[in-house]
């Protein structure tokens, strides 16, 4: 056991991933001496050489068309996106491509990459660095998403998403970087928990919460507060965006009759709405209440002296709580 | 004000006049071997010494892609294909390009080079599928070193550049037995972020990598003027590697350039940038008319610079084929599209639940359900599925 930040444990499963594979390549803006702006690939460079840890030329669509061509090459790019609003110039190459050429080729090609993006705010950023994308993402059939939200599961997911041959995009919860948890470094990639799949990170008995990325801290920290008052939350870490796993988030539901869900990106359209349908759907006469959701407001991401505004705070969970006990 | 923006200043206008004359020059500077009338034309640097059995196999070349061509574009007007998206007097560039690849070399099509895909050698039955919606393409580049045709513009060029990034991390330049990639896309193609970004990525990691534009004049009804202000073979200096214009309606330039380039390229001396200047004798595609944007005497003008006729006329010239080839060729090529016309109309149609098939190699719950319950939604049909 070692105590990590979700930054370093990331740092580890890439490190991990270079030494168990020589297919694998690390390619991004500034991943190489700098180490990336969160310092992801710190040292990378260093033991793995320029050829396995590329800096890129700063244009997103070709660091993702270039990551195509090495895939059909054999290789498998862990691509870096420097900021969660500097992917849309390659949103092109991951929607018609990546996305698609598995389907394409009926199966014969695959594209073994992964696009890691550090995504979501809460760190005083100027624009275009706040974003929380993972929706347009997640609606794209061909592509996995993932977030993490803790440094054990970030140093299994990486590994993971690496080793898997669909395309991942992984998301990061940016300001959680430097939260420290105990992650087995020891452990072997086969007894992780696995990627696609949803976790029960607390047991609760009165409404279920679910979270993702970032807002599973605030989530676990609504929990405990909501405790004190006696009410047990039941908070389930979605991990895996697309596809979801929400059968555990069912079995919750019908024996919670509440549910509220969490995310910072904006309400409409947004990964919520999905899980409300499909909730509905599935405990119908379990529910207790409409499905409740605490995100981001449908405005572009607003200046940082107001993002505390924008962002899902614990106060605000808790007031969802207390507005699906009154129904 | 410093000296240089005052110079610059001062002279407004003179080079946007000069960069337009640049783009339409009327006297064009290429490199070609055989002109429209089928003589040879010498120049100072590039030659081909092909045998009389190897002109008469190129020229056998670019009757058979013509042929298939018009079979496809007839088989689009009865209804058999969804669209189709002609090569018509683009036969030279594409077979010139296309048997100057080597068999390890690997080519990165646009959804046109159907000429360069049959000079690999491969069926031509293979991209049909596409344009009549039975499928998405469905082989595995690899398998073919052809990839699957591209059809959102210019994105294949980084796909060829990444490819040729990993060659040379193979270790697989800097020999005879080196490999090359070659990227084809058109003129309106070089507007695109991607073809930018592909010279970028190409030039600062050396990639062995060929950018061969097929500038044909017509991107869909956008003449040349529309995309550039300079002969689009400039453009490769400005990134830091070489460009060149071939006559693209000359398959034996055509040849010798690629040839070169691609050798180039597999010896570890990084990207070039081919134009080859030739003109879109038919429409965009079957969905197009392009008698709205181009009048009859430019496409008159380009019909005296036809590739196959050039070629027979030396053929002829040189007695390197008498009339008794020239008819065998033209029986092969019928006999190849009849074949390939009986092929196409014999494509079955997938079945309904296949659209769910190869969305991830790892598959998904989601899908597996969604399947599952439309299966039993489509038996719910008389006779169902």
């Amino acid at each position: 056991m070692a105590t990590l930040t979700i930054g370093k444990a990331i740092n580890e499963g890439l490190r991990k991933a270079l030494e168990a594979d020589p297919k694998v390549l690390i390619m991004g803006e500034d991943v190489g001496k700098l180490g990336g702006v969160f310092r992801i690939t710190d040292g990378l460079q260093k033991d793995f050489g320029d050829e396995r840890v590329i800096d890129t030329p700063l244009a997103e669509s070709g660091i993702i068309g270039t990551a195509i061509g090495l895939a059909i090459r054999g290789y498998r790019p862990v691509c870096e996106i420097q900021f969660d609003g500097f992917v849309y110039p390659a949103y092109d190459q991951i929607v018609s491509q990546v996305a698609k050429m598995h389907y394409r080729s009926r199966g014969k090609l695959r594209l073994p990459i992964v696009i890691r993006i550090p995504f979501g705010g809460g760190i005083g950023a100027v624009e275009h660095h706040s974003e929380s994308p993972e929706a347009y993402f997640a609606h794209t059939a061909g592509l996995k998403t993932v977030a993490c939200s803790n440094p054990a599961d970030a140093y299994s997911m990486i590994q993971q998403a690496i080793a898997t041959d669909d395309p991942v995009i992984f998301f990061e919860p940016k300001r959680r970087y430097w939260e420290k948890g105990e992650v087995d470094t020891a452990a072997s990639l086969g007894d992780a928990y696995p990627l696609f799949a949803s976790r029960v990170l607390r047991p609760g008995t009165d409404v279920t919460v679910v979270a993702y990325g970032p807002m599973v801290r605030t989530t676990l920290d609504a929990a405990t507060a909501a405790a004190e008052e006696g009410r047990e939350l039941e908070v389930i870490d979605l991990r895996t965006l697309s596809p979801m796993d929400l059968d555990p988030v069912f079995d919750s539901v019908r024996r919670t009759g509440r549910l509220v869900v969490v995310h910072e990106a904006a309400g409409n359209g947004g990964l919520g709405a999905e899980i409300a349908a499909r909730v509905t759907e599935e405990c119908f006469y379990s529910l207790e209440a409409p499905v409740l959701r605490v995100t981001g407001f449908d405005t572009p991401y607003p200046p940082a002296r107001i993002e505390e505004e924008y962002l899902p705070d614990l106060d605000r969970v808790l007031d969802a709580v207390d507005r699906s006990y009154g129904f | 004000m410093s000296k240089g923006i005052r110079e610059a200043a001062s002279r407004k206008t003179a080079p946007q006049e000069n960069f337009a004359k640049l783009a339409s020059e009327t006297e064009l500077q290429f490199v070609q071997l055989l002109d429209p009338d089928g003589r040879r034309v010498e120049d100072p640097h590039y030659s081909v010494d092909f045998t009389d059995e190897e002109l008469r196999g190129l020229y056998r070349d670019l009757v058979i892609v013509r042929k298939l061509d018009a079979e496809a574009t007839a088989l689009q007007r009865q209804g058999e294909l969804g669209i189709w998206a002609s090569l018509l007097g683009q036969e030279a560039a594409q077979v010139g390009s296309g048997r100057a690849l080597r068999p390890q070399d690997m080519a990165f099509p646009t959804y046109r080079e159907h000429g360069v895909l049959y000079c690999r050698g491969i069926d031509p039955i293979m991209p049909l599928g596409l344009f009549r919606g039975v499928d998405q393409g469905g082989w595995d580049p690899n398998e073919f070193k052809f990839n699957m045709y591209t059809i959102v513009i210019g994105a294949q060029t980084l796909h060829a550049t990444g490819y040729a990034m990993g060659v040379a991390k193979d270790g697989k330049v800097g020999g005879d037995d080196g490999e090359a990639v070659i990227a084809y896309f058109g003129d309106g193609a070089t507007s695109q972020g991607d073809v930018n970004e592909a010279f970028v990525w190409a030039t600062v990691f050396n990639a062995p990598v060929v950018f061969f534009c097929q500038n044909n004049q017509y991107a869909i009804s956008e003449p040349l003027e529309r995309q550039t202000r300079v002969p689009l073979y400039h453009r490769a200096a400005g990134f830091g590697f070489p460009g060149l214009r071939v006559d693209g309606n000359d398959v034996l330039a055509c040849y010798a350039v690629t040839r070169e380039a691609l050798d180039n390229a597999r010896h570890g001396q990084g990207p070039t940038l081919i134009e080859a200047y030739t003109y879109r004798m038919g429409a965009h595609t079957t969905s197009d008319d392009p008698t709205r944007y181009r009048i009859a005497s430019e496409v008159e003008a380009w019909q005296a610079k036809d590739p196959i006729k050039r070629l027979r006329a030396l053929l002829e010239r040189e007695e390197s084929a008498d009339s008794e080839f020239f008819a065998e060729v033209d029986a092969d090529a019928a006999r190849q599209a009849v074949d390939l016309r009986e092929r196409v109309l014999a494509l079955p149609d997938p079945h309904p639940l296949e659209l769910f098939d190869h969305v991830y190699p790892g598959g998904s719950p989601l899908l597996d359900q969604q399947r599952e319950t439309f299966a039993k939604y489509l038996a719910t049909f008389d006779g169902g599925h």
